[in-house]
């Protein structure tokens, strides 16, 4: 099955869900990722619940704070 | 408010564009911008600010000038290590264009301030230039309820991005993105990140274009996009992103009532 992830096409051997997917993109940290599925913002709880689709657009947006990562 | 020659000239090749005029440099003369943060990103976006001759300029920031920082925030310089860096900033825009005036505040921002430095000149447009998540949302949080518009960025290593938000337009705020600051142990530490010192002046001065497209009603903003730059790919992308109905801040039914001082941070620039 092919999706868009950031702009780029991907090939997925099987069906995963988003967490598994955070997995296949090296995602090291989940918590520092924000996901859009679609145009829509996945909430964290679904993450696991929700399967990715044929041609699904998902956009992975990293938390970036300034020079330093502070908090 | 007519223009002196000095003025005519300094402003030359702005009032030549038809976009600006003579009219668009009177309103940035007549308008007001607060940056938080007179860091890396701060610092580039309050001298291009201050450059195009936004006439009231607010610089709030509690640290000091550090031998660390002159890497990337080039609004400070070697002599000024040690030295406030509102006071370091507001003597290098003064040098530069006597025509702005620069107000100071030696302060972090928490709850219960932000909301009173906003307010103290109503400023026209927020840039926020803070390092840290918690100083981030709460931003955001007070933009939302203040009702004014802002630009979002950060940067780290070799990326940086940044959104706009406009209030009553029904674009995202940072919150629409991101629920809530990351948990603590997530965050990678100081040492393992790192900056290329030009993200900060890159996406600093995108956040200074922002404010100035705001202030002359010029064009399209970031409102409903994220932007992203990867220096190492070289690539700058805008994706798409909508108001989100569960929001807590700016949401049909937002659970956030007051605003949050989280935990600050562990670390400074």
């Amino acid at each position: 099955m092919t999706i868009r992830v950031n702009g780029e096409e991907k090939l997925l051997e099987k069906e995963v869900n988003i967490l598994e997917l955070l997995t296949l993109q090296e995602v090291k940290m989940v918590e520092m990722v924000s996901v859009e599925l679609n145009g829509e913002i996945l909430d964290r709880d679904d993450f696991e619940t929700t399967l990715v689709k044929e041609n699904d657009a998902i956009e992975l947006l990293y938390f970036m704070g300034g020079g330093s990562f502070g908090f | 408010m007519d223009f002196n020659e000095a003025q005519i000239e300094r402003y030359s090749r702005h009032i030549i564009l038809s976009e600006v005029g003579v009219e668009g440099q009177q309103k940035l003369l007549e308008s007001k911008v607060l940056i938080i943060g007179t860091g890396g990103l701060g610092a580039p976006a309050a001298m291009f600010l201050a450059a195009a001759g936004v006439g009231t300029i607010g610089l709030v920031d509690a640290d000091s000038v550090d031998l660390s920082n002159l890497q990337r925030q080039i609004i400070h310089q070697t002599k000024d290590v040690g030295k406030l860096k509102v006071v370091s900033g507001k003597e290098t825009i003064n040098e530069m264009n006597p025509d702005v005036n620069v107000i100071t505040y030696h302060t972090f921002v928490n709850a219960s301030n932000i909301l009173e430095i906003i307010k103290d000149q109503d400023y026209d447009f927020i840039i926020d230039g803070t390092d840290n998540f918690g100083a981030k949302f709460l931003i955001n949080d007070a933009c939302v309820i203040a009702k004014k518009p802002f630009s979002h960025a950060g940067i780290i290593r070799f990326n940086g991005q940044l959104t706009t938000y406009i209030p009553d337009n029904n674009t995202p705020c940072y919150r629409c993105m991101f629920k809530e600051p990351p948990p603590e142990g997530a965050v990678p530490t100081c040492r393992e990140a790192g900056v290329l010192g030009v993200m900060g002046g890159v996406i600093g001065t995108l956040q200074a274009t922002e404010a100035i497209k705001y202030i002359l009603g010029l064009g399209e903003t970031l409102a409903g996009y994220l932007m992203t730059y990867d220096a190492i790919k070289m690539e700058f992308r805008k994706i798409k992103i909508k108001h989100n109905a569960k929001c807590g801040i700016c949401g049909d039914e937002p659970s956030i009532q007051e605003l949050i001082d989280y935990k600050p941070p562990v670390c400074s620039l």
